[in-house]
């Protein structure tokens, strides 16, 4: 359910986000096993990620290297030196009882990471970015299903490395919320540091929400929501729990700074804990790991390795190209999807981009994925290839109708324009003609019909229309054998 | 048949690779001694006479082949059952691991392996490394070998005795406060704790990760400094192992045998205060003597933080032990309760069923060091003492080659006689953990005996990565001295049959 936040009703909304990005590397975070997705359960395991006796972990370079790509990108403070912490608490599927995370001296501090909504452009400050280890996931069988309602641990997780984005409570709605976590998974993904699958939880986030009368500036009594696994549980989570909260205030009842879970079934957040039995994570520095020291040479090659981000990009479609602001974002919204686009402009450069983004938009997207994203392997038409063609139509060569005909072969049979419109498939019959003698001929074949025609029954010009477009495969144009039939038919 | 029992690691190892004797008949020789003797001194959890057996057979293969066996071709050792070792059941002499057969093997125990040594079995321990004379362990005590009714030291209270006793040529085992050294001095065999970082950690069940050292004990100075040349060096599965060159340690005793010229040692005054039985004081000043006579230049120093450093250690090794031993929860492996009918009662039987009672109360105790609001006043602080234990090293390091103390106030005490008073207890590491503290190399060596026959140790401390003058100074000592050369009495009791811990 979506509900407007409490706007009218003299309160202002504050959210901070927490967000965890499962970094896609090779192997784990501290050990070597892979942390690929979809495996069988505990397939992808090894004694270290299990926490076994006598194991320690060592550090995945590669993931700090994600971790510095995914802080640089967000304009934070690379601390040369870091440290990672213990985190305490009791579950099944943690495997040492703790979780190895960082705690004072992060890795980044500070930055910002600019998001706009409808158009506007709004930013977020960032408290810090952190590297951890993912836990396991418990899978829990209810009562009947096994016996006594068993639970089962699968372990592939325990270990998966992750970046720990907290912002600052800059955030004013649900819908920037939702739009930042829109951005954050824009930039993980231009990256190349996260896949940025919100269902399958590679991306994920907690929300801090708290309200406080217009015009107080200090903050009201916070709630942590989790499960906000899409941008519609972001956002409807956040405007719920806002209004849940300025209801309460407006009653006169204090808010309870707890732990609640979303129900996107019930729409509705519901307490988990309390701050009262919250866990004593007794950090302390992981004396396994010496603290992470880097240098500036390396952090300055990292940053020189990093892509166009997808804010330069949009600024880039808007004002060098002219493109509408919707049709940028939507080019924007993965990087594989703006390379597509800049490769097709790139080799048609008499092209118009806003055409070219037409049909990148309008025709290539909604051929491919299913989650809104172009993965090239997926794209049978490369870019190249889409540029000539609509480099055809725009010489007029090719009418735009016939032209997504055209698109239709080159996509199924995976061959170019030219390659199409020399097998004949879709070559138009514009020889006038030509087609005036078939349609000679189909009248004089039809002499009922004519006479009924003649005699004031239009219904039948659609009949005689399409028996040349029959006779000539198709290839006549439909509007000029209107305008011949008319003249013989008269 | 030469005595293979009295022989060194070395003679043993030559004899091997020259294939005078087997590693078969070698290690028979001795699986026979442990069935005869350990019955007395329960120095073995766990005898794996068939995994021996095999070994040695493929180090006689080895050499007949003519391949190298590696440089301890042969020489049997034992493992405290800390290290971890694959497909021989690992259980920390805890009821909570109890069935617990790992899939890897620890790098040191690789190492040893790598090099031809024949390991016969797990050797009995206080229970995850927490104790001082070896009561600690679910399977019950180990004897000393010097008088049975005394305790041999602890925690590595079987590898000590097992040394002494001859029922192993050498043993792994691990010092956090005083693990290796003050069971070695207790039972008169050598034991060092290297530099931190300088035996691998990897597959050594962790009981305070910042001062576990895993280290070598042996029954003279040469047969130690064998094994350590092969446990040590660089293992990129530690993160905290120390990427420097090892060795040199056997070439560095036997320089010792000419004299340390131009060595100088420090006595710090803070080592031989009131509580130091008078005995131990009179044998490690006549070792001083002998140090002097063999050039060395001794000095009075002070480490004047010591006095902090017992403390300062029951700090720091009760936060990491609470934490490190959080994963033993009944879930993956190991000890679990029957019956819990909720996740808090699988925890709360799990561990209170399977953790002994100072497993459990240093858990409490380093839980409430490291609650929040407490961090800064207990473990903030302690790290900022031991930075100044460390501080007093490196100051007299600048003016020292290596420190000579005693290793432990008392010789060995009688069974049960401080089973009563942790406090007590934890003193009898009052003389070992500022070295652990600091991270720097130290070894235990006997310097003679009590009126009753009990060994002294001679506890020999050198800068950081240095073991290599240590291993001078304690060779220096043994060459001028006899007292590694006497044996314990041993009593015939067969071991009992193999049981769980």
């Amino acid at each position: 359910m979506t509900a407007p936040a409490p706007d009218g009703a003299g309160y202002d909304t504050v959210v901070g986000l927490e967000v965890h990005v499962q970094l896609t590397t090779h192997s784990k975070i501290f050990s070597g096993s892979s942390p690929a997705f979809g495996s069988q359960p505990n397939a992808s395991i090894d004694p270290v990620c299990l926490g076994l006796p006598g194991t320690l972990p060592v550090l995945n370079r590669a993931a700090v290297e994600a971790a510095v790509r995914l802080g640089l990108a967000a304009g934070c403070r690379i601390n040369r030196r870091s440290r990672f912490a213990r985190k305490h608490y009791f579950y099944p599927d943690l495997p040492k009882g703790f979780q190895i995370s960082q705690y004072e001296e992060p890795l980044c501090e500070g930055g910002v990471i600019p998001f706009r909504v409808r158009g506007d452009a709004r930013s977020v400050r960032l408290v810090r970015i952190h590297l951890e280890e993912d836990a396991g996931k418990s899978l829990h069988v209810s009562a009947g299903a096994g016996p006594a309602g068993a639970s089962h641990v699968d372990y592939n997780r325990a270990g998966v490395p992750l970046c720990e984005i907290v912002s600052e409570p800059d955030l004013r709605s649900a819908d920037e919320a939702a739009e930042l976590m829109r951005a954050i998974r824009t930039l993980v993904r231009a990256l190349s540091v996260c896949d940025g699958n919100m269902e399958e939880g590679s991306l994920r986030c907690d929300a801090n929400v708290s309200v406080r009368s217009r015009g107080v500036a200090t903050l009201g009594t916070k709630t942590e929501l989790k499960n906000l696994n899409s941008f519609k549980n972001v956002r409807d989570a956040v405007a719920y729990e806002a209004r849940r909260q300025a209801a309460r205030l407006d009653r006169g009842l204090r808010v309870a700074q707890e732990t609640r879970l979303w129900d996107p079934a019930r729409g509705v957040t519901a307490a988990m804990r309390s701050k009262e039995d919250a866990h004593d994570y007794r950090y302390f520095p992981e004396p396994d790991l010496p603290p992470l020291a880097l240098d500036d040479t390396w952090i300055q090659a990292v940053r020189a390795a990093l892509p166009e981000l997808p804010e330069a990009r949009f600024a880039r479609y808007t004002t060098v190209l002219s493109l509408p602001a919707e049709d940028a974002d939507v080019l924007t919204a993965d990087s594989e999807t703006a390379a597509y686009f800049d490769a097709a402009l790139s080799s048609a450069p008499a092209a118009s981009p806003k055409r070219i983004a037409n049909w990148v938009i309008n025709e290539v997207l909604p051929r491919v994925d299913h989650a809104g994203r172009l993965a090239s392997d997926d794209v049978p038409v490369p870019a190249a290839a889409l540029g000539e063609l609509v480099a055809l139509i725009d010489s007029g060569a090719l009418s735009g109708k016939l032209g997504k005909d055209v698109f239709g072969r080159m996509w199924s049979d995976q061959r170019s324009a030219r390659e199409v419109i020399a097998s004949g498939v879709a070559v138009e019959l514009s020889d006038v003609g030509a087609v005036e003698q078939v349609c000679r001929r189909v009248v004089a074949s039809h002499p009922d019909e004519a006479a009924r025609f003649r005699a004031g029954e239009q219904k039948l010009r659609g009949f005689f229309v399409g028996a040349v477009m029959k006779e000539t495969g198709g290839k006549a144009n439909p509007k000029v054998v209107s305008e011949i039939l008319s003249r013989v038919l008269a | 048949m030469i005595d293979v029992a009295g022989a060194e690691i070395a003679e043993l190892a030559g004899r091997v690779r020259r294939r005078e004797i087997r590693a078969r008949d070698v290690t028979e020789a001795f699986l026979d001694r442990v069935a005869r003797f350990d019955g007395a001194l329960g120095c073995y959890l766990r005898v794996d006479a068939g995994g021996a057996r095999r070994r040695a057979d493929a180090v006689d293969a080895a050499a007949a082949a003519g391949r190298d066996p590696g440089v301890l071709a042969g020489v049997p050792i034992a493992l405290k059952d800390i290290f971890v070792t694959a497909g021989v059941e690992t259980t920390c002499a805890s009821r909570i691991l109890r069935g617990f057969v790992p899939p890897y093997e620890s790098t040191a125990s690789a190492r040893l392996a790598a090099a031809g040594a024949v390991m016969l079995g797990k050797l009995n321990m206080d229970e995850f490394a927490m104790g001082s004379s070896n009561e600690n362990s679910a399977r019950g005590p180990v004897r000393n070998p010097w008088a049975l009714d005394c305790v041999p030291g602890g925690s590595s209270g079987g590898s000590a005795a097992a040394v002494a006793a001859g029922l192993c040529a050498g043993a792994a085992g691990t010092d956090t406060g005083g693990s290796i050294r003050q069971p070695a001095a207790l039972c008169g065999v050598v034991g060092i704790k290297p530099t931190y970082g300088r035996v691998s950690r990897y597959g050594v069940v962790a009981f305070a990760s910042s001062l576990d050292h895993p280290g070598p004990l042996g029954r003279t100075v040469d047969d130690t400094a064998a094994l350590l040349e092969v446990m040590a060096g660089h293992d990129p599965r530690d993160a905290t192992s120390i990427p420097a060159p090892a060795g040199g340690y056997r070439a560095a005793a036997a320089a010792g045998a000419h004299g340390l010229g131009g060595v100088t040692i420090g006595v710090p005054d803070e080592y031989f205060q009131p509580g130091l039985d008078a005995e131990v004081e009179a044998a490690v000043r006549a070792a001083l003597d002998e140090l002097a006579r063999a050039g060395a230049t001794l000095v009075p120093v002070s480490l004047p933080h010591t006095q902090y450093a017992v403390a300062t250690y029951y700090l720091i090794c009760t936060a990491e032990a609470s934490s490190n031993l959080a994963r033993y929860d009944g879930v993956r492996h190991g000890h679990r309760a029957d019956g819990a009918r909720t996740l808090d009662e699988l925890y709360a039987r799990t561990r209170g069923e399977g953790f002994g009672a100072e497993v459990k109360r240093r858990i409490m105790l380093g839980t409430y060091v490291l609650r929040a609001g407490y961090y800064e006043a207990y473990y903030g602080k302690a790290l900022r003492v031991r930075r100044k234990v460390a501080e007093d090293f490196a100051a007299v390091f600048a003016r020292c080659d290596a420190l000579v103390t005693p290793t432990s106030p008392v010789p060995a005490f009688r069974l049960g006689e401080r089973t009563a008073d942790p406090l007590q207890m934890y003193m009898a590491d009052v003389l070992t953990v500022a070295p652990a503290l600091a991270g720097v190399p130290a070894l235990s060596q006997g310097c003679g005996f009590t009126r009753a026959g009990l060994p002294v140790g001679l506890q020999i401390i050198g800068r950081p990565l240095d073991e290599q003058t240590v291993f001078r100074v304690a060779g220096a000592y043994q060459a001028r001295t006899d007292w590694h050369t006497r044996r314990p009495p041993l009593t015939a009791v067969p071991a009992t049959p193999q049981g769980q811990p």
